[in-house]
């Protein structure tokens, strides 16, 4: 059974395919209003998050089908025990395909090797976050018509930033691709993705903690949040919850077709100011999710039907 | 130092130096009945010093964890108190149940009937990661 789990489960050409599907839901909604009649999705949320969740669900609902499932674990069987393994094989019972969030790392590979039904990974801890990645490729693709050529920044942090491994590794297979991380130096990038990934495609990247520094060179700049819940230390998370806030100020040295990303939400790391920006792209981002996961949806429920 | 050779059993040859402990507690070695010897730092013209560990039963060994620990070991069985077979040794592509993903946000580390389930990502720098988290074994 097909599943996502990680986004180099998908070959670039199946990206690709994604986005054309993507790029027609957009242009015509009406031809897809009906495509899931009939059809559950089970959107298994063992963590809280709104936006991801209801990303899915509009999606769901805007294919015609229906959705059933849970938004944390406490009103899950999570709370009284049961296994990641046997819930997959429980509502697989109950739903055609299957989101699902988890706040331990590997949680959607578990559920998908013991669902009979696609398993999407909506988040598995600080480990993938493939969809927020077709997200993000759809955005770049609309805003830039090429994944090719493109002087990327990732700032913020980009130790514990699924988003940023997840883009990153997606990015990794298209040519002329350069990187510029910008992060403080206890959230810099973890060297076994500069290895696994960066080295090992020959990207060339450039680290700093000057977002200023690298802001003329980039096509893209990417932004994360500190996030709190990846700290085991409050300390810690006080102390680079605020390296870096974007603001119109730092734009003034940016190239005017910029495209600014943020998977959202955001603290305080872009300043209400810059929502105005016609470079600002990230509520685009969110759009974008929902219409990538109406793509995903569709492409996973047609192979389990084969 | 005078170890016996033995009749039936196997021999674990050309153990890196320092790894023969280690091969020996992955291998569950403690729990056997028969005599067992684990003979460290012994000099050796090919190594310098090496490590090797003489099992007197001809009991099967997983060689899936010899070739994670050491893959330029070598295993000898033994019947009759004559070398009758030498196993090789390649590194794993999968390791199962042998070694611990100790990574707390993993997935692993909740759910207790999970396997632990590592695999070969790097053959030339030895690098398993775990299948679930893809945290590095240690």
């Amino acid at each position: 059974m097909r599943s996502l789990i990680d986004i180099l489960d998908l070959t670039p050409a199946e990206i690709d395919g994604l986005i054309a599907t993507a790029c027609d839901i957009i242009d015509h909604p009406q031809a897809y209003a009906d495509c899931c009649r009939g059809k559950k999705l089970a959107t298994l949320f063992f963590e809280p998050s709104t936006r991801t969740r209801l990303s899915f669900e509009a999606a769901m609902y805007e294919l015609g089908g229906n959705v059933i499932g849970f938004s944390e674990a406490k009103s899950s069987s999570a709370s009284k025990g049961e296994s990641v393994a046997d819930t997959a094989k429980v509502i697989s019972c109950y739903a055609d395909i299957i989101a699902m969030r988890h706040p331990k790392e590997g949680a959607a590979l578990v559920a998908a090797n013991n669902a009979s039904i696609p398993v999407i990974n909506a988040g598995d801890g600080g480990h993938c976050h493939p969809t927020q990645t077709l997200a993000d490729l759809l955005t770049i693709w609309r805003e830039k018509g090429r994944f090719t050529d493109l002087t990327v920044g990732f700032c913020g942090d980009l130790k514990f930033g699924r988003t940023v491994h997840s883009l990153i590794n997606a990015l990794s297979r298209y040519t002329g691709i350069k990187l510029v991380l910008i992060s403080p130096e206890e959230l810099k990038l973890p060297s076994y993705v500069k290895k696994d990934v960066l080295q090992k495609n020959n990207i060339p990247y450039t680290q700093t903690t000057s977002l200023e520094e690298a802001m003329p060179q980039l096509d893209i700049l990417y932004m994360t949040r500190v996030q709190r819940e990846r700290f085991f230390n409050e300390e810690d998370y006080l102390r680079l919850k605020d390296s870096y806030i974007l603001d119109p100020k730092k734009l003034e040295s940016a190239k005017p077709d910029l495209c600014i990303m943020h998977p959202l939400p955001r603290v305080n790391e872009i300043t209400v100011a810059v929502d105005d920006d016609p470079r600002a792209c990230y509520f685009k981002q969110v759009l974008a999710g929902k219409h990538m996961r109406m793509a995903l949806i569709l492409k996973l429920l047609e192979e389990a039907s084969v | 130092m005078k170890i016996d050779s033995i009749q039936n059993g196997v021999v674990i040859d050309h153990i890196t130096a320092g790894c023969g402990m280690r091969l020996y507690d992955l291998l569950g070695l403690d729990d056997l009945d028969c005599s067992v010897a684990l003979i460290k730092n012994v000099a050796s013209k090919k190594m310098g010093r090496k490590d090797i560990i003489k099992i007197d039963a001809a009991i099967p060994v997983n060689l899936d964890i010899i070739g994670y620990v050491d893959p330029g070991a070598t295993v000898n069985i033994i019947r009759g108190g004559e070398l009758t077979e030498k196993r090789a040794i390649d590194m794993p592509e999968c390791l199962t149940n042998v070694i611990k993903c100790k990574n707390p946000r993993c997935i692993t580390s909740c759910e207790q009937e999970l396997s632990h389930v590592f695999k070969l990502t790097d053959r030339e720098n030895k690098v398993y990661r775990c299948i679930y988290c893809e945290t590095k074994a240690n």
